[in-house]
């Protein structure tokens, strides 16, 4: 099949301005880790955009007592209708930034220029502003009659949507009063590093923010450190297992988003175009590195063949590549390790049984890359069916009935997402009401706004991020 | 106007007009009444509306709010946040203006022009979120999805308090248009001007014309063309300080059923927080239902 011939549209990488190396993010100030510095790399060409420090216990320590010190001393006691304007003008501000914070976030992370400037940053923006009013209105939230703040939060965040996670986890936190220590990914540190300088250009008081770059350890260090009182996670769902584990006694209050193995249910009435472009959207969208991925294909089987081969044929057209191209639809796997471990359970699922159909579509030299790719033949049992991939492969089941639809839905220790396509609406909401999942998208798929709260059941973690729900994250109530 | 003249240059004095559909027309009626401050002097010569500006103004009104309710709570809470950022640039003609209407001290002046200025950031906030307090799922005893959601009431006439001619103007403006209502207010009577120069704000901060229209003139002539007008759907009588006038306001205001807001006997302090009360008062409940079946 022919696909059209696009000239190519770069994005201008002139708007950003990345320097040799970067500090740490403490009290308002740079400075020098004191742990071994680490390159973070563009995975789209291997090439290393910067230095970074990495922090170290002593490193946390600092940061930690500075977050102390502003809550004590300047956030906690600020009303909150002070606090709102800060938050209002760092929304302000990222939205006047909106286009270099995305050509970074595509340089550092190789997500496609038309999701990180049309999804991720203006949902950063959008999530400050939404929070901001929520700074001075926290006794109207119905979670209690006399909300007050936790104190220091540390906060964990990982590489797939590297400034929104910082945003779904730094907004809420300043919102309720509480004052943050937070450690971007290790592979996508850059725009946390340059939201410092935007907390800088905000005029935030020091210390309300403090940003520590570094690996496993460093996230370690802080989530432990005795004198946070509050621990959020992004991530995967055994690293959320070994916080829970590790803070147990504590008394931190803990919110977890992990992993999901989202099951996207298509039935035989449901409008099919429609449905095969929810479907690539769910596993494809940003490279399939998202939580809540509609990583399972349940097709009803009256329809499967149909709707494979038109899925086929869509898959076709996606245009994998430069992440800073406006046409790219998929972009670079951000690390190598994590194309390790796509290219390892594809094996498997061809070795388990699965008929693997890829894309056909020129992967560029250097870099990572995985070409978006489908299992027809998948059966529950298959660890393609049961592992999270956090890649561009979908697993494809089918079903009879809407009870069996369920069950193969719900036949997962993740329970993050889940997606229903049909055209009757009394369907969409019954199978919503037996879906173990935080998340229900009915002829829709990975759709999020920061009014709408975001989190799992089960092990996909608890706690939820976003609308007034999220403010409980964040509230002693 | 009350000004020291410029020993060099003669100022150039601004004409105060309405401001209707997102324009400044002059009162239909070619009218105008004389406003004087705090001391007596001249400042300027108001538009005084007539019952055909109340009802252009309510064309306006019809015509803007079926647009405004629809644009996103998120564009909404931004736009009102807009407000707050150009009344911001203006703080200093707004001192001078609320301390010739008002007599009052600078610092008392520039503590209501910077809490109206947080007032609009405060009710930008609770554009996106009047829905998420005031609305919600109800669990209904069978089968079905079961959703009630507060909507915009539509146009309401707001007859704005005589006393605190910015900080109580927008203390009755902003709860009205943040979810999506559009509004035709009757300014102070003596203490007009401030709301024309509101009304320059509102022009230039992405607010589409005919949200608000600010009608400058004599309370008792206006207020029952408004409230009794067909197509308003409610009305605040925070202005109406005359038992009598607020009684027949509310008369006729029961002709189509209007709802109508009108604050305790007791003054109100437009320096505290103002609670959801203006809020409520603007909107009304929608409840869906939807069965859940296979």
């Amino acid at each position: 099949m022919s696909i059209f011939e696009y000239a190519p549209a770069p994005e201008s990488r002139d708007i950003v301005d990345i320097k040799p190396s970067y500090g740490l993010f403490v009290n308002g100030e740079w400075t020098d880790g004191k742990g071994e510095a680490f390159k973070t790399i563009n995975p789209a060409t291997e090439e290393t955009l910067a230095e970074v420090a990495c922090a170290t216990d002593a490193d946390v320590d600092d940061a930690v007592a500075a977050a102390r010190a502003a809550y004590d001393k300047v956030w906690g006691p600020m009303p909150g209708r002070e606090r709102a304007k800060y938050l209002y003008r760092i929304a302000r501000i990222i939205q006047e930034r909106g286009r270099e914070l995305a050509v970074l976030e595509s340089l550092d992370n190789g997500k496609p220029i038309r999701e990180s400037r049309d999804v991720d940053i203006p949902l950063v923006a959008a999530h400050f502003f939404y929070y901001a009013g929520w700074a001075d209105k926290l006794g109207y939230a119905g979670l209690g009659p006399d909300p007050r703040p936790l104190g220091v939060a540390g906060q964990v965040i990982p590489w797939n949507f590297p400034l929104l996670m910082l945003a779904w986890k730094i907004a809420p936190a300043l919102a309720c009063g509480n004052t943050v220590v937070l450690k971007p990914a290790e592979t996508t540190p850059l725009t946390a590093l340059l939201f410092a300088e935007i907390c800088r250009q905000a005029d935030l008081p020091p210390g309300v923010v403090n940003i520590l770059t570094g690996a496993g350890e460093t996230g370690a260090a802080l989530v432990n450190h005795p004198d946070v009182n509050k621990v959020a996670f992004t991530g995967s769902t055994e690293v959320g297992r070994r916080i829970a584990e590790s803070i147990a006694g504590t008394r931190k209050k803990l919110t977890l988003e992990l992993g999901g193995k989202a099951a996207n249910i298509v039935f035989d009435d449901a409008a099919i175009d429609q449905a095969v472009e929810g479907v690539v959207n769910g596993i494809f969208f940003n490279q399939g590195h998202v939580c809540c991925a509609g990583s399972r294909l349940l097709l009803q089987e009256s329809v499967a063949e149909d709707f494979l081969a038109r899925l086929r044929r869509r898959m076709g057209t996606l245009r994998v590549g430069d992440p800073l191209d406006k046409n790219t639809d998929v972009g670079a796997i951000n690390s190598a390790e994590q194309l390790a471990r796509i290219r390892e359970l594809s094996e498997i699922g061809e070795a388990e049984g699965g008929e693997r159909y890829t894309a056909p579509c020129e992967l560029p030299e250097r870099g990572f890359w995985f070409a978006p790719t489908i299992f027809t033949g998948v059966s529950q049992s298959h660890r393609i069916a049961r592992e999270e991939i956090f890649g561009p492969v979908l697993s494809v089941l089918t079903f009879r009935t809407p009870d069996e639809a369920i069950a193969k839905a719900n036949n997962t220790p993740y329970g993050l997402s889940a997606g229903v396509w049909t055209e009757k609406g009394s369907r969409i909401l019954w199978m919503a009401d037996r879906l173990r999942a935080g998340v229900v998208w009915a002829n829709t798929f990975n759709k999020f706004d920061p009014t709408s709260p975001f989190g799992g059941y089960k092990e996909s973690g608890y706690g939820r991020e976003g609308g007034r729900h999220g403010l409980e994250a964040y509230l002693d109530v | 106007m009350s000004n020291q003249p410029d020993p060099v240059r003669l100022s150039v004095r601004k004409t105060y007009k309405l401001y209707v559909g997102g324009k400044f027309p002059r009162s239909e009626s070619g009218r105008s009444y004389e406003v004087t401050g705090s001391d007596g002097a001249t400042l300027a010569n108001a538009s005084r509306g007539s019952r055909k500006d109340v009802r252009d103004a309510v064309v306006a009104a019809r015509k803007a709010q079926s647009g405004w309710a629809g644009a996103t709570a998120y564009l909404r809470g931004q736009i009102l946040y807009r407000v707050a950022e150009m009344l911001e640039g203006r703080r200093a003609q707004f001192v001078d203006e609320l301390r010739q209407a008002d007599g009052v001290t600078k610092k008392t002046a520039e503590s209501y022009v910077d809490t109206a200025i947080d007032r609009w950031v405060w009710y930008a906030g609770w554009a996106d979120k009047v829905p998420q307090v005031l609305g919600g799922g109800n669990p209904v005893a069978g089968p079905y999805f079961n959703l009630s959601s507060p909507e915009p009431t539509g146009v309401v006439g707001v007859v704005a308090p005589q006393k605190g001619p910015l900080l109580g103007l927008v203390s009755v403006i902003a709860p009205a248009i943040v979810t999506g209502n559009t509004v035709v207010v009757l300014a102070s009577e003596t203490k007009p001007l401030p709301a024309v120069t509101l009304g320059e704000v509102l022009a230039t901060s992405d607010l589409p014309g005919g949200v608000v229209n600010i009608l400058t003139g004599y309370t008792a002539e206006m207020a029952p063309h408004l409230a009794s007008h067909a197509d308003v759907n409610g009305v605040d009588l925070t202005g109406v300080e005359d038992d009598e006038l607020a009684r027949s306001l509310e008369v006729a205001a029961a002709g189509n059923l209007k709802r109508v807001y009108r604050p305790g006997a007791a003054a109100e302090d437009w320096l505290a927080e103002p609670g959801i009360k203006r809020l409520r008062a603007w909107t009304e409940t929608k409840t869906v239902w939807h069965p859940a079946a296979v």
